[in-house]
């Protein structure tokens, strides 16, 4: 078990690695050079521009560069703003938790929402619950984020003024961001729940369940759930990148701090420095919370850990 | 007469197919007195599945309903129990026991907390009580260390040592009735034995009426008090297990009575089969259901439903019974084995294995060896022009595997295979390519073997479009003949395999197989996935087209009597090696291992007065990724000795043509 937990991270950090690289080479192919976004180039000398040009080290061959990167990286710096010359990565810590909020917020309304009715639809399969939940499914799935955030602000804080339509102090901010985001995710929990549900109950042991005289509550969340969900487990590591790539959106529609909305800042800047920090920042999450999702499988479904443990019957 | 435990009194059930409601059982009446062992016997689509699922009203989550009649449990009535009540009932009173114990457990729950979770749900006991007791029946029903057994999970368990658990569990409430659903279909003909004997133990220790349901006659003569037949959906016939053995009434029952092979049928005789197949639930005949496949139908089995009416001491639902009766003795069959003469005449090898293994490496933990499972293991045979060679063993013995590696399906990790002197593990690309039209194979599951959105004439055109240019015409010739000479009608080549039955499917798998005209069939149990009824058809194909076209076959089976009777020699296999080969007869009368012995002694008997002469061996087959050392069936065996232990028993020849690997041969 120790081994294959092992394994996996070194896997990660290859894949962080990759990012990193591919962040690089992204930015390095991107048209521009980035000292014009700090200098009008008519207006200064080229002993200026060629000053600038050895601050940044752009002066150098790629693979210095990538070096130079790299070993920075590594140490925890990743570069400053050309806007303001602010370091990069305190201003992400600094507004990371807002985004954080937000993310697990929506993850967890999400979750709690698409496994509900995803259980509820396949329980009632074909029935009238089935169809309204695979409808508003359909619905979330369809909708995007800006317009259902839009609709949210209409209905609940101008029309009935419920919740702020802005800002990022306290928890009553984050409701309907929250909303908005989690939406989406639901719907598409909600059919990966209800066709792992009916794939589970057409398993020949829920007839030993019911054999045995359980109560179908616990036929139903007990043991159909619990198989159910195994799959979805997956799908929820997934939906965090979706939801974390959403936040660029909805923190500029809900003006909320973030750094989603640093990015939305940055890419109308092209403050480049900025937006490489963040996207790194971000996989660096995303590849972080898959590891877990994927020791917590481990965990919950016993095939799994004997599995990586290589014991077990043929 | 002590009142009946449980009464079904002109049941039907039906269940919503796509146009309207379809009949699942019709007019069922049948009673279970305490103490009894009642076997529900039929073939798929009998209903017998869905009548035990009904006497616990487990039909309700498939949108299966009671249309008409009654079921009386003691002193309640089934049919207008509410949800509530009949959960009380389920699993306390009325326990089932189900075919496929390795789908029949939550595999993510252990199964000492699935066994609790019973125990808590019908009785006022606290959770140390429950698991005491747990750890009791998991002991009563034969599992070793069942301490530890409690926190395994199902996946860890092999096939038998789960049935053992779901019977603990059926046990777990003491329930009056125990329904148990083909338990023994899915295992090992050892394990089997093994069952079906610790059934009727915990039968008699508990005082429990039982409901066998099985497809397999043999395995009611040897358990029932009372055998009921079922046939698409209706009661054929009800008699006392030594009745219907002595004299069956129905027709369907002698068919099915004949055939079965029998331990001491004629080899390559054409065994006796019921023509056609199974009606399926949307397109029931009229009148008797079975009229269009009985010998004895008149006018009147078209048009009439016959009723269930007692007639000496039994029910049959047959317009003819009584007249049938002075017909003529259905079971008229020599009684005793006689060696066949020696066929002396050496043909030449076809086929030849020399130190054939197949392992697969097994992945491990750091710095440990690597090991490998050993699917075959050193295996060496001889497979002569003509002859049909069978192979038996159980589940893991690798004779599938063997099977394959043979055919290069899968290539050997060590040793060669000669085919008419030809080094084949040497050939690769075009040349083993032009090979392999000499040599098919046919499937088990014939349906899986098939792509579903090809036609039949497609799918048995496929091999001559690879090796043959024929013209259209030429071809369409060649598939309509294929399919005449397997019994199937020339203008079946439009149907896709779902509008086939499972016989005819296998039909054409055979069609498909013998299409280039080859010299060797590699048969992997081409007959275990069939209705009773239809296995001997196939039986019968099977030796007409060997006959008919020079064939050499090779045949996998685990039904010991059906490779008894195709087969010319037969080669035993346990745990990846082969333990003994014989000429087939010679087999059966000197069975000179003792794995042979205890396979052989572990078929039922085929008749109720020879019950009980089963002998059960011990234990299960252990993983061939770490077999035991010396000889591999030591730990199993009555005979082994210290040397059995350490030193790893050679292939002997120990009579004309009889090869034992054993120290002490019986």
């Amino acid at each position: 078990m120790a081994r294959a937990i092992l394994l996996r991270a070194a896997a990660s950090l290859m894949v962080i690695f990759g990012t990193m690289a591919l962040v690089f080479v992204i930015v390095y192919m991107l048209p521009g050079d980035p000292v014009y976004q700090i200098v009008d180039p008519e207006s200064v000398t080229p002993d200026v521009i060629e000053n600038l040009r050895r601050q940044l080290g752009t002066d150098k061959p790629l693979a210095v560069q990538f070096a130079n990167y790299m070993s920075k990286l590594m140490q925890g710096d990743f570069g400053r703003s050309i806007l303001n010359g602010d370091p990069v990565l305190p201003k992400i810590i600094e507004h990371f938790p807002a985004t954080l909020s937000l993310t697990v917020c929506s993850a967890l309304f999400a979750a709690l929402i698409g496994i509900w009715l995803g259980v509820l639809s396949a329980i009632h399969r074909n029935g009238l619950i089935d169809i309204a939940a695979r409808t508003l499914g359909l619905f979330g799935i369809s909708m995007p984020t800006f317009w259902t955030g839009i609709l949210l602000i209409l209905l609940f804080s101008i029309r009935l003024g419920w919740f702020p339509a802005m800002g990022s102090d306290g928890w009553r901010t984050l409701v309907l961001p929250s909303l908005a985001l989690g939406i989406v995710a639901s719907g598409f929990i909600i059919r990966l729940v209800r066709n792992s549900m009916l794939e589970v109950l057409g398993e020949p042991f829920i007839l030993t369940l019911r054999a045995k005289g359980l109560a179908e509550r616990m036929v139903m969340y007990r043991h159909a759930l619990r198989n159910a969900l195994l799959p979805a487990l997956t799908m929820i590591g997934v939906l965090i990148g979706d939801l974390m790539a959403g936040s660029v959106v909805i923190e500029t529609v809900f003006s909320r701090q973030g750094i989603g909305r640093i990015v939305a800042d940055a890419l109308t800047a092209k403050d480049m420095p900025v937006i490489q920090g963040v996207i790194l920042f971000t996989a660096v999450m995303y590849v972080l919370v898959n590891l877990l999702v994927d020791l917590s499988y481990a965990i919950v479904d016993p095939r799994v850990r004997r599995l990586k443990s290589g014991g077990g019957r043929l | 007469m002590k009142q009946p435990l449980l009464t079904a009194d002109h049941l039907s059930v039906q269940y919503p197919g796509k146009n309207g409601l379809l009949d699942a059982i019709t007019d069922i009446s049948l009673h279970i007195r305490t103490g009894e062992t009642v076997c529900l016997v039929g073939e798929s689509g009998s209903g017998k599945t869905i009548a035990a699922k009904t006497f616990m009203r487990l039909i309700d989550y498939e949108r299966g309903r009671i249309a008409a009649g009654h079921v009386q449990f003691a002193d309640q009535d089934l049919v207008r129990l509410t949800d509530k009540e009949l959960r009380r009932l389920r699993g306390r009173k009325i326990a089932m026991v189900f075919q496929e114990p390795m789908t029949a457990f939550d595999p993510i729950f252990t199964i000492g907390s699935q066994l609790i979770e019973t125990i808590l749900r019908h009785q006022r006991v606290t959770r140390q009580e429950a698991w005491r007791r747990s750890v009791d029946l998991l002991r009563r029903v034969g599992l070793s260390e069942p301490e530890a057994r409690m926190h395994q999970y199902p996946g860890e368990l092999s096939g038998g040592m789960l049935q053992r658990a779901m019977i603990a569990m059926a046990l777990s409430c003491s329930p009056d009735l125990l329904i148990a659903d083909e338990p023994t279909t899915a295992l090992d003909m050892t394990i089997q034995a093994q069952i079906l004997q610790l059934l009727k133990e915990l039968q008699r220790e508990y005082g429990m009426a039982m409901l066998l349901i099985t497809h397999d006659l043999v395995i009611a003569a040897e358990a029932a008090d009372r055998i009921v037949v079922m046939y698409a959906g209706r009661i054929a016939e009800q008699a006392e297990t030594q009745d219907l053995f002595r004299e069956p009434y129905h027709p369907y029952t002698k068919g099915l009575l004949q055939s079965i092979t029998a331990p001491d049928s004629m080899r390559k005789s054409k065994l006796y089969s019921i023509e056609g197949s199974i009606p399926g639930l949307h397109d029931m005949p009229s009148g008797c259901r079975f009229h269009p496949r009985c010998p004895h139908a008149v006018e009147r089995c078209r048009s009439e439903v016959p009723e269930l009416t007692g007639l000496n001491g039994r029910l049959v639902a047959c317009w003819r019974a009584e007249e049938l009766r002075h017909s003529g003795n259905v079971q008229a069959r020599p009684a005793v084995i006689e060696a066949e003469p020696m066929t002396s005449e050496r043909k030449e090898t076809l086929i030849e294995a020399v130190g054939l293994s197949k392992w697969y490496p097994l992945k491990r933990g750091t710095g440990g060896k690597e090991r490998f499972i050993r699917a075959v293991d050193d295996v060496s045979l001889a497979i002569r022009a003509g002859e049909t060679f069978g192979l038996v063993g159980e589940s893991g013995s690798g004779k599938s595997t063997l099977g394959r590696v043979i055919l290069q399906l899968e290539r050997a990790t060590k040793g060669e295979v000669y085919f008419r002197g030809e080094p084949l593990t040497q050939l690769s690309g075009a040349r083993l390519r032009n090979m392999r039209r000499h040599m098919q194979m046919v499937f088990q599951d014939a349906g899986s073997s098939m792509n579903p959105r090809w036609k039949a004439g497609d799918i048995i055109g496929e091999p001559l479009d690879v090796h043959e240019s024929l013209s259209r015409k030429e071809r369409k010739a060649r598939i309509e003949e294929l399919l005449q000479i397997v019994g199937l009608s020339p203008d079946m080549a439009d149907r896709y395999p779902h509008q086939f039955s499972g016989g005819q499917r296998q039909r054409l798998g055979i069609a498909r197989a013998i299409a280039l005209n080859p010299a060797f069939l590699l048969l992997d149990e081409p007959v275990s996935a069939l209705d009773v009824s239809v296995q001997a058809q196939i039986v019968n194909l099977l030796l007409d087209i060997q006959e008919r076209m020079g064939l050499t076959y090779l045949f996998i089976g685990h039904g010991l009597h059906v490779v008894r009777h195709l087969s010319d020699r037969i080669g035993v296999m346990y745990l990846g090696q082969l333990v003994e080969v014989a000429d087939s007869a010679e087999l059966f009368l000197h069975p000179a291992h003792h794995y042979t012995r205890a396979l052989i002694a572990s078929i039922p008997h085929p008749d109720p007065a020879g019950r009980g002469t089963a002998r059960v061996i011990e234990g299960e087959v252990p993983s061939p990724a770490a077999p035991p050392s010396g000889c591999r069936f030591h730990p199993r065996c009555p005979a082994a000795t210290e040397r059995c232990k350490l030193e790893a028993p050679e292939l002997q020849e120990i009579g004309p043509g009889h090869y034992a690997a054993c120290h002490f041969p019986a």
